[in-house]
């Protein structure tokens, strides 16, 4: 965004600001105007984001070269029969099975669109969960009840303090 | 209540118009919304009708076991009159792709808790499509009351999730936390000050998203912006919402700031083009839907600036809804020619805005 006629607010620097961040620190905004290469040095991207367009991704995992595209897509999913091509033309998976029949694939792939490939979000546990997932969930559900008892949904609160002594007791 | 009995009760799914929500001026909405799948299912491109019907029997048996916040209605949507279907995608109840594009797939589905505003689409592009939609902005609240539906539903369906990825989509863009949190802005201060521009690049730079009314590929109509998150995958819940809250309340400000600066530079002509959208709106004898958003937009910030004392934000929200295809059709008992609908929707927002003044208040007279 460019800022017409306005000078980088980075100290001794006098180019043309390019930039206009805006930051909001406790609901206090503050905004500064800088160059291109000072938004660059504090870690401020100058180009307009992409639009996530998942062919484009797979395209580019398709050029990824003979050897290491042709382990990605040498097996069809075991459970639904896609295999990495039909994938590639369609930009949906087949089933759920998918992600580990062509894991290696998609954890490049989401690493792209995403930015990672580490879900960090609340965790499901299956019928026997490993005792690492039964922690992040625990984690989860209490940072879950502090947020139900700051809105005072104090019903929410009460289901997810069950849920909290039903996975201790659990575990 | 039966399948074809819930469009008699009245506002059926749309508690979410009725303005109560904090800058409901400005933000029309909030949804949030969870993409989950069920383990050792077919997605919907690679199923066939059984997969599907399995699907549907398995949520239906999990909403029925489930104790959800309201009574829930579950709509099979094959089974409704092609009207009705649209209705419900008017009413933002079930998504263009599951009944827009023809008839719906087999085993596709929608169970609506009313009064809760939360719904899950049923064999949409994932087997599920959880959404809570509010008035106003309020991505706490909404991304809690979805959250608390996501674990009712989860102890009673096998949900396909990986240690690593998440919760597993048909989509790779949706995986992870399978989360898309939106408001949906009206910012004709940022529009008319020509600021738009800035504020939308400003947007993207944050790794947000901006879509018109309708979603993904729609364009911008009525001055109305979609601002959601882009990545689900590498965030947890609370910070996708925290990031989107805290960038919408900084666009709010800037729509506000616009407004006034309108105001205080551009009063005469700004007031002037409020009272013609309002007369036009209320005299005109046909109107394009896209005319009306934007007269719509027009008389929204009128009646926001307080340059028009009525009609009230809620009345302005329901015309937009009631003033759609299907939902003109339904009152005319009858399909409508485009011409036709034309005049039955200036007829119904003429009817809507002397109703409107007939009621006490609200005869905005200058």
């Amino acid at each position: 965004m460019s800022e017409e006629g306005r000078v980088c607010d980075a100290p001794e620097c006098s180019k043309p600001a390019v930039v206009h961040l805006t930051t909001v620190v406790d609901n206090k905004s503050t905004t500064s105007y800088l160059c291109k290469a000072c938004a660059q040095a504090k870690g401020i991207s100058t180009d307009p984001a992409p639009a996530v367009d998942v062919s484009d991704f797979l395209a580019q995992l398709g050029e990824a070269g003979p050897a290491t595209s042709a382990a990605i897509a040498a097996e069809p999913c075991s459970f639904c029969e896609m295999t990495f091509d039909n994938f590639r033309e369609s930009g949906r998976l087949g089933c759920p099975h998918c992600y580990t029949s062509f894991e290696i694939g998609m954890r490049r792939l989401l690493k792209r669109i995403h930015g990672a490939s580490q879900h960090a979000g609340k965790v499901y546990l299956p019928a026997d969960p490993a005792a690492a997932d039964l922690g992040r969930r625990l984690d989860g559900l209490r940072r879950g009840l502090q947020r139900a008892i700051d809105a005072e949904d104090f019903e929410r609160a009460a289901v997810l303090r069950d849920l909290i002594r039903e996975h201790e007791t659990a575990g | 209540m039966t399948v074809d009995d819930f469009l008699a009760v009245p506002d059926f799914g749309l508690g979410w118009l009725d303005a109560s929500g904090p800058h409901a001026d400005i933000v029309l909405s909030t949804r949030v919304r969870l993409a989950r799948n069920l383990q050792g299912h077919r997605y919907l491109s690679r199923a066939s009708d059984s997969d599907r019907q399995t699907v549907f029997r398995a949520v239906a048996r999990a909403v029925d076991q489930a104790s959800l916040p309201d009574d829930a209605v579950l709509l099979p949507l094959a089974e409704l009159r092609r009207r009705t279907q649209r209705i419900l995608l008017e009413r933002r109840l079930v998504s263009d792709e599951i009944v827009g594009r023809g008839e719906p797939e087999s085993g596709a589905g929608v169970a609506v808790c009313p009064r809760e505003t939360l719904s899950v689409m049923i064999n949409e592009e994932d087997h599920l499509r959880l959404q809570c939609l509010m008035s106003g902005l309020r991505l706490v609240d909404g991304w809690s009351r979805v959250d608390g539906l996501d674990e009712e539903l989860g102890r009673h369906l096998p949900l396909a999730y990986h240690h690593d990825f998440g919760f597993l989509t048909s989509c790779p863009t949706n995986v992870g936390t399978g989360l898309r949190a939106s408001a949906l802005l009206h910012l004709p201060g940022l529009v008319l000050t020509k600021e738009i521009d800035r504020a939308l690049n400003g947007i993207a730079q944050v790794g947000l998203t901006t879509r018109g009314l309708y979603g993904e590929g729609s364009k911008f109509v009525g001055n109305f912006f979609q601002v959601s998150n882009q990545t689900t995958l590498g965030q947890s819940e609370e910070d996708l919402i925290d990031h989107l809250d805290r960038i919408v309340a900084t666009v709010i400000s800037k729509e506000r700031e616009a407004r006034r600066v309108l105001m205080r530079d551009a009063g005469a002509v700004t007031e002037d083009q409020v009272w013609r959208a309002y007369g036009l709106l209320r005299y005109a004898r046909a109107l394009t839907y896209e005319e009306l958003m934007n007269l719509l937009s027009g008389v929204r910030l009128g009646v926001s600036l307080k340059v028009l004392p009525s009609p009230p934000v809620y009345s302005l929200n329901r015309m937009m809804i009631f003033s759609q295809t299907a939902h003109l059709e339904d009152a005319a008992g009858c399909p409508l020619s485009s011409s036709e609908r034309r005049a039955h929707r200036a007829e119904y927002v003429r009817r809507a805005l002397r109703d409107e003044s007939a009621h006490g208040t609200s005869d905005p007279g200058p």
